[in-house]
C-alpha cells in the first residue's frame, strides 16, 4: 500500500529523518511512538507530500506501487484525501468557525466526488454516523463552538473518510482529549480500520493510546525509527535501551509503587543540529559502547519482525 | 495540625448573555470542595477538563475570590485577607505552572524571573546575596549556576519546567501547588521531574497539592487523593485505598482509562546514573 | 533562518531618514532665511540660485520646505509623544485594573473616538487662538484614544500568560508587573502604532495649518504653503506640487516604516515566513 526506503529528510544541515524504511499494507495498523523531536510529524507530512519547502527528501516513497519520490503538487494533491487522508491534534484549529461541520464534510464530496448537494448531505450524514456521532441530522448544521473536543475530532475523522481513503494518518489525534473520549476515538478508528479494511497510521507520543489501536509499533528517536515489531513483542522484550527506557520511565498505575523514584533516562533529547553522528541515543544511553558515538548501529532482525538498531545486539552483549 | 484546611469553597462564573433580557444562570466551576493538607503531606487532585481544578489551584493561590468557602492557610483565611496582607503571605505559597513556554517572560533573564520572589519582599536584600541564593537553587532543581544569564528560548521544555520549580520554590515555601506541571513535557522528561519534586519533598518537609488529569501521574506523588468531576467531590481519601479499591464508578472508569499494563524488561535501567 | 528585511520597511527606513536628515539640517542651516523677503524676486523658475524658485513673496522654495520640514516632524513628535504616552497610561491603568476602571476607560474611548479632531481642534482655536501648540494639543488628543485601545488589548493578552501569574505568586504589586512584564511585552506593538500614527500626524499638521489652524507666520508650514498656493494654482502650480510631494515621501515613509515594523512583530506573519518554527507541544 505504502513503503518508504531509506527515506531521508534533510532540513539545511540537519536530518530531520535518516533512512526509514517501513511500509503499510492494506487494512493495517501501525502504531509510531516517539517524543517531540524525534520526526514522528515529519514522517507524516513527509506520507502526505506536504513537507516544508526548505526540506529536502531523498530516499523513496511508493504509494500504490507509485513512486512518489520526486512527485509535483499536482500528483500529491490527486493522492490525498482519495488514498491518504490525515487527521491532527488540534480539532478546533482544523475547522473554520465560520462554517457548518456539515458544510465542511460535504465540500470533498462535492468536489472530488461529483455528487450533487442532496447526495452529498446524506453521505455526510451516513459518514456522521458511522464517525457515531449522536443525532448526525442536527449536528450537520453545528457550528464547531458547539461541539464537544471528542465530537470535533469524530468530524474531522468523517471529513477524513469522506473519499474512501486506503490510508489514514493519525497525528496525535488524542493528545487534546480527556483520557475515556481519548479512548472512544482509538476505540472508534479500531472499528473502521476494521470495517473499511482501511489502514491505519497513529502517531503518538502517548504509548499507551497507540499500543491499544495498532498491530505493529514503530519507535522512534531522533529522526531514525529505533525499533520496530508487533505490539505485543515490542512491549514485552523491548531490546533498544531507548524503548526500555520509555518503558519504565512511565509511573506505573500500582498501589505497590507509590512515591517510588521512577527510572530516568537521562538528559534531554537533543535539537537536530545536535544529534550524534553514530547512534542517535549516544549520550544518554546507560549502556553505551565506544563504539556508539562514531558508527550507526546495523538494523537488526529479532524473532518474527521484530528488529531494533543498537549495537549491544551484534556485539553480544545485552 | 492542619497546614491547608479548605471548607466548603465555591466557585461560580458569569456567562455571557445570549438573550438581551435574560441573564444565563452562572457557570459553577467549584461546588462545594472541601479539604485539609498537614505540612508535608501531598494531596493529587486529579479531574478531566471542565472539572474544576484549575479553578481550585487559582483560588488556593489567590489569583481569585471564591464566592462562597473559607481558604484557611497556616490559620488566616487568604479569601478575606487584604491585598497587601495577601502579598506579604505569598512567600509561603507558590505554584508551578502547566505550559514552560509561557510561564517564564521571554525578555527577562532566568536569574531575574527566579530572584523575582526575593525583589518582592520587603526586606532590603543586596544583590550578591540574591544572586548567590539564585545559584544555590538552580543547582538543587540540576541546573547550573551559569543558567542564571541565559534566556528562557535556550532552554527545553523540562529545563524551563526546572526553572519554574526553582522560582517556586527560592522563597523556601512551605506550600508548593502544581498545576498540570508535567503534562507538557515528554515521557522521559516527565519521570525526571517528577523525581526533583519528590525529592525537594523528602528534602524540604513541601507540602503539595498535585493537579492533573493523569492518575498515573498523580499517584506516583500523593499520599492522599481527590476526584473532582464538573466541579464536584466524587471521591476522596487515601491514595493507597483509592487505587485498590474505586468507590465511584466515575473514578473506575478513570483507573480503567489510565491503566496501562506493559512489563518491561528492563534489566539494565536504574534509578543510578549510567556506567560507563 | 534569519531572512533580510523586507524591502517596503528597507524603503520606509530609507525615506524617513533622509526625511529627518533635512530636518535637522534645516535647524541649524537653509540656503536662505526664510523670514527675508523680496518682492522684486518672486516667482523666480528653478536656477542654480534658488534650486526649486522663489514663492509669491520672493522666498526660497527649497528654504521654506525644509523649514517646513522641522515643524512638521516636530508636531508629529510632540502630538504622538504626548498622546501616546497618556494613551498608553491610560491603557495599561484599564487593563491592570479591570472591572468598573476598565468598562469607564473604554466606553470614554469610544467618546473620543466619535469626537471629530477636526471640530476639537477649531474649538481649541476658538478659544486659545490658532497656533502650532494648539495644532499639537489637536493632534495628541485624536492620538490618545487609539493608543489606549491598543495598549489594552495587547496588555489584556500579556496578562493572560501564565509568567504574570508567577509574578503574582511572587507578591509583586500589579503596578510593579505592568512595568517590569507588560509594557516591554508590548513595546513593539505601541512602537509600530507610533510609526504608523506619526503619518497620520503629519496629514493631520498640514491639514490644519491648510486651514490656518497650524503654523502661524512667519513660521514655514507644508500645510500653509499649500494653502497659499492654492490662489495661485493657475500662475504658478509649482508652488503647490513642491509641499505636496514632501507630504506624501514623508507620510510614505512612516507608513511602510510602521507596516514593516509590524509585519516583522506580528508573530503570525513571521511564522508564515518561517514555516516549522515550533511545534504544539503535548497537551491534556
Amino acid at each position: 500500500m505504502i513503503q518508504t526506503k531509506t527515506l531521508t529528510v534533510q532540513i539545511g544541515a540537519a536530518q530531520a529523518l535518516r533512512d526509514i524504511s517501513l511500509s503499510v499494507s492494506p487494512g493495517q495498523r501501525l502504531g509510531i511512538v516517539g517524543e517531540s523531536g524525534s520526526g514522528k510529524s515529519m514522517l507524516g507530512l513527509a506520507l502526505m507530500g506536504m513537507l516544508p519547502q526548505e526540506a529536502a527528501l531523498l530516499g523513496q516513497i511508493t504509494i500504490q506501487g507509485r513512486d512518489m519520490t520526486g512527485a509535483n503538487d499536482a500528483a500529491w494533491r490527486a493522492l490525498r484525501a482519495r488514498q491518504i487522508a490525515m487527521i491532527f491534534q488540534e480539532p478546533m484549529a482544523a475547522l473554520n468557525p465560520l462554517r457548518r461541520v456539515g458544510d465542511t464534510v460535504m465540500d470533498p464530496l462535492r468536489q472530488h466526488l461529483g455528487l450533487s448537494q442532496e447526495q452529498a448531505l446524506n453521505r455526510a450524514i451516513a459518514l456522521f454516523d458511522e464517525t457515531g456521532i449522536q443525532d448526525p441530522q442536527a449536528k450537520i448544521a453545528a457550528y464547531p463552538h458547539s461541539l464537544s473536543g471528542g465530537q470535533r475530532q469524530r468530524v474531522l475523522i468523517a471529513l477524513a473518510l469522506a473519499c474512501n481513503p486506503k490510508l489514514l494518518i493519525a497525528d496525535e489525534p488524542t493528545t487534546a482529549l480527556d483520557a475515556h473520549v481519548a479512548r472512544r476515538i482509538t476505540d472508534l478508528l479500531v472499528r473502521l480500520s476494521r470495517n473499511r479494511g482501511m489502514a491505519l497510521m497513529f502517531i503518538s507520543h502517548d504509548l499507551a493510546a497507540v499500543a491499544r489501536t495498532v498491530d505493529d509499533l514503530a519507535v522512534m528517536y531522533g529522526g531514525e525509527i529505533v525499533e520496530a515489531g508487533p505490539v505485543a513483542a515490542l512491549l514485552s522484550t523491548p531490546r533498544h535501551p531507548y524503548t526500555q527506557g520509555l518503558l519504565a520511565a512511565r509511573p506505573p498505575l500500582e498501589p505497590g509503587h507509590l512515591r517510588r523514584r521512577l527510572p530516568v533516562i537521562p538528559g534531554t533529547v537533543p535539537g537536530l543540529a545536535d544529534l550524534p553522528p553514530g547512534c542517535r541515543f549516544a549520550g544518554r544511553c546507560p549502556v553505551e559502547l565506544p563504539i556508539c558515538a562514531t558508527t550507526r548501529p546495523p538494523k537488526t532482525q529479532l524473532k518474527n519482525s521484530h528488529t531494533a538498531a543498537c549495537h549491544r545486539l551484534t556485539t553480544g552483549t545485552p | 495540625m492542619t497546614l491547608l484546611r479548605i471548607q466548603g469553597l465555591t466557585r461560580r462564573y458569569p456567562q455571557p448573555r445570549q438573550k438581551l433580557l435574560r441573564a444565563r444562570a452562572p457557570l459553577t466551576a467549584l461546588d462545594d470542595v472541601s479539604l485539609t493538607l498537614a505540612p508535608g503531606e501531598t494531596i493529587g487532585i486529579i479531574g478531566e477538563s471542565g472539572s474544576g481544578k484549575s479553578t481550585l489551584a487559582r483560588l488556593i493561590m489567590g489569583f481569585e475570590r471564591p464566592d462562597a468557602g473559607q481558604i484557611f492557610f497556616d490559620g488566616d483565611d487568604l479569601a478575606t485577607l487584604s491585598a497587601r496582607a495577601l502579598r506579604h503571605r505569598r512567600p509561603d505559597f507558590q505554584m508551578i505552572f502547566q505550559d514552560p513556554f509561557s510561564s517564564l517572560d521571554p525578555r527577562r533573564s532566568v536569574g531575574w524571573s527566579i530572584a523575582q520572589p526575593l525583589r518582592a519582599r520587603r526586606a532590603r536584600r543586596d544583590s550578591a546575596t540574591i544572586s548567590q541564593r539564585v545559584a544555590n537553587t538552580l543547582e538543587r532543581v540540576g541546573l547550573s549556576a551559569s543558567d542564571s544569564d541565559r534566556f528562557p528560548h535556550e532552554f527545553s521544555g523540562g529545563q524551563r519546567q526546572r526553572i519554574a520549580i526553582a522560582r517556586a520554590i527560592i522563597t523556601n515555601p512551605r506550600l508548593l501547588v502544581a498545576d498540570e506541571a508535567v503534562s507538557a513535557l515528554d515521557v522521559s522528561v516527565r519521570a525526571q521531574i517528577l523525581n526533583l519534586l519528590m525529592d525537594l519533598h523528602d528534602e524540604t518537609g513541601l507540602a503539595i497539592v498535585f493537579i492533573s488529569h493523569d492518575l498515573a501521574v498523580v499517584s506516583s506523588l500523593c499520599d492522599s487523593l481527590l476526584v473532582l468531576r464538573q466541579g464536584r467531590v466524587v471521591e476522596q481519601g487515601n491514595a493507597q485505598g483509592i487505587l485498590t479499591r474505586p468507590r465511584h464508578e466515575y473514578t473506575q472508569m478513570l483507573l480503567s482509562a489510565a491503566r496501562f499494563s506493559a512489563t518491561a524488561n528492563t534489566p539494565w535501567l536504574s534509578e543510578q546514573d549510567p556506567q560507563p | 533562518m534569519k531572512q533580510p528585511a523586507p524591502i517596503h520597511l528597507r524603503l520606509g527606513l530609507a525615506l524617513v531618514g533622509m526625511v529627518t536628515f533635512v530636518a535637522l539640517l534645516a535647524l541649524v542651516w537653509t540656503p536662505y532665511d526664510v523670514t527675508l523677503l523680496e518682492i522684486s524676486a518672486k516667482f523666480r523658475p528653478p536656477s542654480p540660485e534658488n534650486w526649486l524658485g522663489t514663492d509669491q513673496l520672493g522666498r526660497d522654495v527649497l528654504s521654506l520646505l525644509m523649514a517646513g520640514s522641522v515643524n512638521s516632524l516636530a508636531v508629529a513628535f510632540a502630538s504622538v509623544g504626548i498622546g501616546g504616552s497618556i494613551g498608553t497610561a491610560l491603557g495599561l491603568l484599564a487593563s491592570a485594573k479591570g472591572g468598573w476602571v476598565e468598562t469607564t476607560l473604554m466606553r470614554l474611548t469610544d467618546l473620543g473616538f466619535a469626537f471629530p479632531a477636526l471640530l476639537f481642534a477649531i474649538l481649541l482655536a476658538a478659544a486659545f487662538g490658532p497656533s502650532l501648540s494648539n495644532a499639537i494639543f489637536a493632534i495628541a488628543f485624536i492620538n490618545i484614544p487609539i493608543f489606549v485601545r491598543v495598549a489594552r488589548s495587547a496588555a489584556n493578552q500579556i496578562w493572560t500568560r501564565d509568567f504574570l501569574r508567577a509574578g503574582q505568586a511572587a507578591g509583586q504589586t500589579k503596578w510593579r508587573l505592568t512595568l517590569d512584564h507588560i509594557l516591554p511585552n508590548i513595546a513593539a506593538v505601541l512602537i509600530v502604532q507610533a510609526t504608523i500614527e506619526f503619518a497620520v500626524a503629519i496629514l493631520a499638521e498640514a491639514a490644519l495649518s491648510y486651514l490656518g489652524l497650524g503654523a502661524q507666520p512667519p513660521l514655514a508650514s507644508w500645510g500653509r504653503m499649500l494653502s497659499q498656493a492654492q490662489t495661485l494654482m493657475y500662475l504658478a502650480p509649482q508652488l503647490a506640487i513642491y509641499p505636496g510631494l514632501c507630504i506624501i515621501i514623508t507620510v510614505l515613509g512612516f507608513g511602510l516604516l510602521g507596516d514593516g515594523l509590524r509585519d516583522m512583530t506580528d508573530p503570525r506573519l513571521r511564522q508564515n515566513r518561517r514555516p516549522q518554527s515550533r511545534r504544539r507541544q503535548a497537551r491534556p
